[in-house]
């Protein structure tokens, strides 16, 4: 303690110790934080590595493996879910798609025609975000009910005879798109919004005034202008699409013949207790995410990434 | 008709957007509007308007220790993502360290990850461990997903914070706890409060990570998801309507505020 106060009077004179304490300072704030993902982020990954080349014990029970190097774990189950794989991401970049199309007219208006209206503009902000405050799988669940045979909107389409006697809503590929979509339409606005709030509309008069159409000077002008969010909206809304299964299960709006590669890890991690099939699966998923995710730490530099 | 051709492609997009906002809002309304359905067991038919599943939310099996488990693990795992993540962010604006990309990109990557990829990853790490899954482990994932949120968060306030007002405070003999304790706290407590905020919100509302890591404990969304096989009762939805107006009123008052600030500052200056 005396030494504490007696040195703080004498290092405070040399510029050198003064440094060296600085960095003890940033050391003590980042290990904390830093361990703790090692922890529980990067060792579980490593753990998925070592899982998913294990092997059964022989003559073991359900659900005991040991450590292994079986390659085949992985060809086994690009083999075996080939077809939930390639639904996952036809599911989600439709998705992003539809995010993208439904999102940018409503990010346009809330960043640009409101912003004379700043009340206006916060009520819509607030509006947009408002999914996130009931429970997303209530939410899931009340299109389900909306969806049903019952519900009007079937009638409806079973009245106009756009949907055949005997056709469902729910259950099909459809009401799983439509469902990923609703859920990630925020995600895709507020990011495109960001970037058109700032949108200096001299530029898009510019394009006016050099003769071009208000349909090119759309694509040329404004969307350029919007890529950013753009860019950010659809890796929030593709990735957890990629690897969601509430939307595609079939207590919520999936059928038999809509399950993506979230439901079959679930069922192999929790349900059959086959690890090394969930672990190969979750790792084909991380490295199919990882590559449109590198392109965009790549472009964006790690200092913007934050 | 041209001039109704006219009119429409003036108002176009407001009418595109109110009923965007209408379709945003389908689900959530469907969703209060079923917590006051009088329904016996399933909660699917319009049975008549009642109050009973508000006065007596706890009458249904487990909804209520649900809700009470959901809060406990939110708010512990909201206090130390907060408080980890805030450390981190201070950190990563106010100091030169090496690694400070590796530190970047290792804060970024959870938030880029497939949230089945994080739970199957923890899972099968508590599994190799031979750690028992319930309350700790849910408290454990939901904080690593919470960290990075609260990073970014908090770095914007502390990178916004005019270093001049530290400054002052050290000229005028502050000791290095008391410019923080009394300048640098306070100015970055907005921040704060909001990446705490979000973290509740995330942790809350967390599906996914939390059924692979939760063993028999269940959490609001675990249980529904349960109960979604059989038929939800309408208690859960009086929770879900609860918190969603809770978290709306609390929206509108700060936006509110913030705006009436704005305002005062404007008249200053």
């Amino acid at each position: 303690m005396a030494f504490g106060a007696f040195g703080a009077t004498v290092t405070a004179t040399p510029a050198e110790p003064a440094i060296r304490r600085r960095s003890r300072v940033a050391l003590f704030l980042l290990l904390p934080g830093i361990l703790y993902l090692a922890l529980f982020f990067l060792a579980p990954l490593l753990s998925l590595v070592i899982t998913s080349f294990q092997a059964p014990v022989e003559f073991g029970d359900i659900g005991q493996y040991q450590t292994a190097f079986r390659w085949e774990n992985y060809t086994t189950v690009i083999g075996t879910y080939a077809p939930h794989i390639l639904r996952s991401f036809a599911f989600a970049a439709t998705a992003t798609v539809a995010a993208l199309l439904f999102g940018f007219p409503l990010a346009y208006f809330i960043g640009v025609t409101l912003r004379r209206f700043p009340l206006l503009q916060a009520l819509a902000l607030t509006l947009v975000i408002a999914p996130f405050f009931i429970s997303f799988l209530l939410r899931t669940l009340a299109w389900k009910q909306l969806l049903s045979d019952e519900g009007w909107f079937v009638s409806a389409l079973h009245g106009l005879q756009l949907l055949p006697p005997g056709e469902h809503v729910t259950g099909t590929a459809f009401s799983v798109v439509f469902g990923l979509t609703y859920n990630f339409i925020p995600f895709m606005t507020l990011p495109i919004y960001t970037s058109l709030e700032r949108l200096d509309l001299r530029y898009v008069e510019a394009g006016g005034d050099l003769y071009a159409t208000p349909v090119s000077t759309f694509f040329r002008v404004t969307v350029p202008l919007a890529a950013p969010g753009i860019v950010s909206g659809a890796l929030l809304t593709f990735i957890p699409a990629a690897g969601d299964y509430i939307n595609a299960s079939r207590d919520f709006l999936g059928g038999t013949e809509t399950a993506m590669i979230g439901n079959v890890i679930e069922a192999n991690f929790l349900v059959l207790q086959n690890y090394p099939a969930a672990a190969a699966l979750s790792l084909v998923l991380m490295v199919a995410v990882l590559v449109p995710v590198s392109v965009y730490v790549l472009r964006s530099g790690t200092d913007d990434l934050l | 008709m041209t001039a109704f051709s006219r009119w429409f492609g003036r108002y176009a997009l407001w009418i595109y957007s109110v009923l965007a906002f209408v379709f945003l809002l389908v689900p959530i309304a469907y969703t209060i509007v079923y917590s006051f359905n009088d329904s016996r067991r399933s909660n699917i038919v319009w049975r008549g308007f009642t109050l009973d599943n508000w006065t007596q939310v706890c009458n249904s099996q487990g909804v209520c220790e649900a809700f009470a488990n959901s809060l406990v693990v939110g708010i512990a795992a909201t206090v130390l993502a907060t408080a980890l993540g805030t450390m981190i962010a201070v950190a990563l604006v106010r100091f030169r360290f090496p690694f400070r990309n590796s530190t970047t990109l290792l804060l970024f990557l959870p938030m880029a990850t497939p949230e089945v990829v994080l739970g199957a990853g923890l899972a099968a790490e508590f599994l190799t461990a031979g750690v028992q899954k319930g309350i700790v482990t849910v408290i454990l994932a939901h904080t690593m997903f919470c960290i990075s949120f609260v990073v970014v968060t908090v770095r914007a306030r502390v990178a916004s914070l005019d270093p001049a007002l530290e400054e002052a405070g050290r000229d005028l003999y502050g000791s290095p706890a008391q410019v923080f304790a009394r300048i640098t706290f306070p100015l970055l407590l907005p921040g704060i409060v909001a990446a705490a905020l979000l973290s509740f919100a995330l942790s809350f509302d967390d599906f996914i990570i939390t059924n692979f890591n939760s063993g028999s404990f269940v959490t609001f969304p675990k249980y529904v998801y349960t109960a979604a096989a059989r038929g939800i009762p309408a208690e859960a939805n009086v929770i879900a309507s609860a918190v969603f107006v809770i978290a709306i009123v609390f929206v509108v008052v700060s936006q509110l505020s913030a705006a009436a600030r704005r305002k005062r500052l404007a008249r200053l200056s």
